[in-house]
């Protein structure tokens, strides 16, 4: 059976608009059983672009009122690269609690998990899960699906930075040869442990090494890079 | 205490920053004999202290630098991708799981264990709040005793030119106890997060 994760991969790669890239944040929704998922990003020129969930009436109420300019996560979390729970963020401030009432009203959950992106040229972009429930639910669904999500935000934001670009510039990952070497082996049906042998280092850099070529060829685990380094002709089985 | 701040937020500490770039200048450029840079002021900066990095300081009680790192994402630039490949076996270290940490400094008046115990707890304490699995840097070889004498080696390392070292530490393999008690700090209470947690959003830009 595939993971989130893998589905969630599987729908990306076959993105090739932002209207597709929509689509693909619709899903996550269905995929992790939250209420919403944001994306938003604002490249070197100063230009936006968002795919998300919210109630297009909340958008466009919050462009016209430049909630930016007050919307505690914004504030926390431009110029940064940490992953940020709400909770961590302060609403205390009489314009912070205005506006989270005002949020609440139009259908934004209570709860939410922030994560920024640093691109490429001062591209800067904001990846947000958000959903209405308890904060216990709220500890137990960020501790299941953190890591996952940090990867969605940055693999999101290297497709939109993709089509954006047009694909016939679209930088094609590379490999060093210890990560083809480090894939190959695994790819082979070696273990962890057999493959770092072979390789003359130890599991833990066999890890790192399997992590970066995963990272790079937008994978969503190590038996996945495999697949997808061999179906680029990146390794050679 | 341990203060985490972004290097926009720096200016808020004017002593702690000063104190700190000398300090490292004294490390890096005075005893290491590293090839870095030293300016005018006598602070010893890089490139990457231009990338908005995060720095984990001690702050001593007087309100000087005591001790310090500095993070960055390996999905960005950072120093082991563009100054070590022959160090990562050419593998540019990519993942957002995985960060950098550099410039491990130690005031020359401190005690240098007791100080280094105190970072890593800080190291320790902003892997688990921000989700990471490992953290990967290069150092000086002198601080591979030191490392080992607290209980938290890398579990990789390869040693380059100039007498450098890569090293690869898991987040997974804290010993919190040991360090808490080389480091004589118990609890959280010592983990100052700065704006990185409760700041009022005015008061960002005025240095709460």
């Amino acid at each position: 059976m595939q993971t989130r994760i893998e589905k969630f991969v599987e729908k990306l790669q076959q993105a090739e608009t932002l209207d597709d890239l929509q689509s693909v944040v619709e899903h996550l929704r269905t995929l992790y059983q939250a209420d919403h998922f944001i994306y938003h990003s604002v490249n070197h020129a100063g230009e936006p672009y968002a795919a998300l969930t919210y109630d297009l009436k909340w958008v466009d109420h919050y462009l016209a009122r430049d909630y930016a300019r007050i919307d505690p996560v914004v504030l926390g979390c431009y110029q940064r690269f940490h992953p940020v729970d709400w909770k961590q963020l302060d609403w205390s401030g009489k314009p912070a609690r205005g506006f989270l009432k005002e949020a609440l009203d139009a259908g934004v959950g209570n709860q939410g998990f922030s994560i920024p992106i640093r691109g490429p040229k001062g591209q800067f972009a904001l990846f947000t899960v958000n959903h209405k429930c308890s904060d216990d639910q709220w500890a137990r669904f960020t501790r299941a699906h953190v890591h996952d999500l940090i990867l969605i935000a940055h693999y999101i934001n290297k497709k939109a930075l993709e089509i954006e670009a047009g694909s016939d510039i679209l930088p094609d990952a590379t490999l060093s040869p210890r990560e083809t070497d480090a894939l190959t082996l695994i790819g082979l049906g070696l273990s962890r442990a057999q493959a770092a042998e072979r390789l003359k280092i130890s599991e833990h850099t066999l890890r790192v090494y399997i992590e970066s070529a995963r990272f790079k060829l937008g994978a969503a685990n190590a038996t996945h890079a495999v697949a997808l380094a061999l179906a680029r002709g990146k390794i050679v089985l | 205490m341990i203060r985490f701040l972004y290097g926009d937020r720096l200016h808020c500490a004017p002593l702690l920053r000063d104190t700190m770039f000398r300090d490292r200048a004294a490390q890096f450029s005075g005893r290491l004999k590293w090839a870095v840079q030293v300016d005018d002021q006598g602070f010893e900066r890089d490139e990457y202290d231009a990338m908005n990095p995060l720095y984990v300081i001690w702050q001593q009680a007087d309100g000087r630098h005591g001790g310090s790192l500095r993070f960055l994402p390996t999905t960005g630039p950072v120093m082991v991708n563009d100054h070590f490949p022959d160090l990562t076996g050419g593998v540019a270290i990519t993942s957002p799981h995985i960060w950098e940490c550099t410039r491990f400094c130690i005031a020359p008046d401190a005690p240098s264990r007791r100080i280094a115990a105190r970072l890593l707890l800080g190291a320790a304490a902003l892997g688990k709040r921000f989700h990471l699995r490992h953290a990967v840097g290069v150092f000086d070889p002198a601080m591979e005793r030191i490392y080992r004498a607290l209980g938290w080696e890398p579990v990789l390392q390869s040693r380059g030119r100039a007498g450098i070292h890569i090293g690869l530490w898991s987040f997974a393999d804290i010993d919190t106890a040991t360090l808490q008690r080389r480091a004589a700090l118990h609890g959280s209470g010592f983990l100052c997060w700065d704006d990185l947690g409760m700041a009022a959003p005015a008061k960002r830009r005025i240095c709460a």
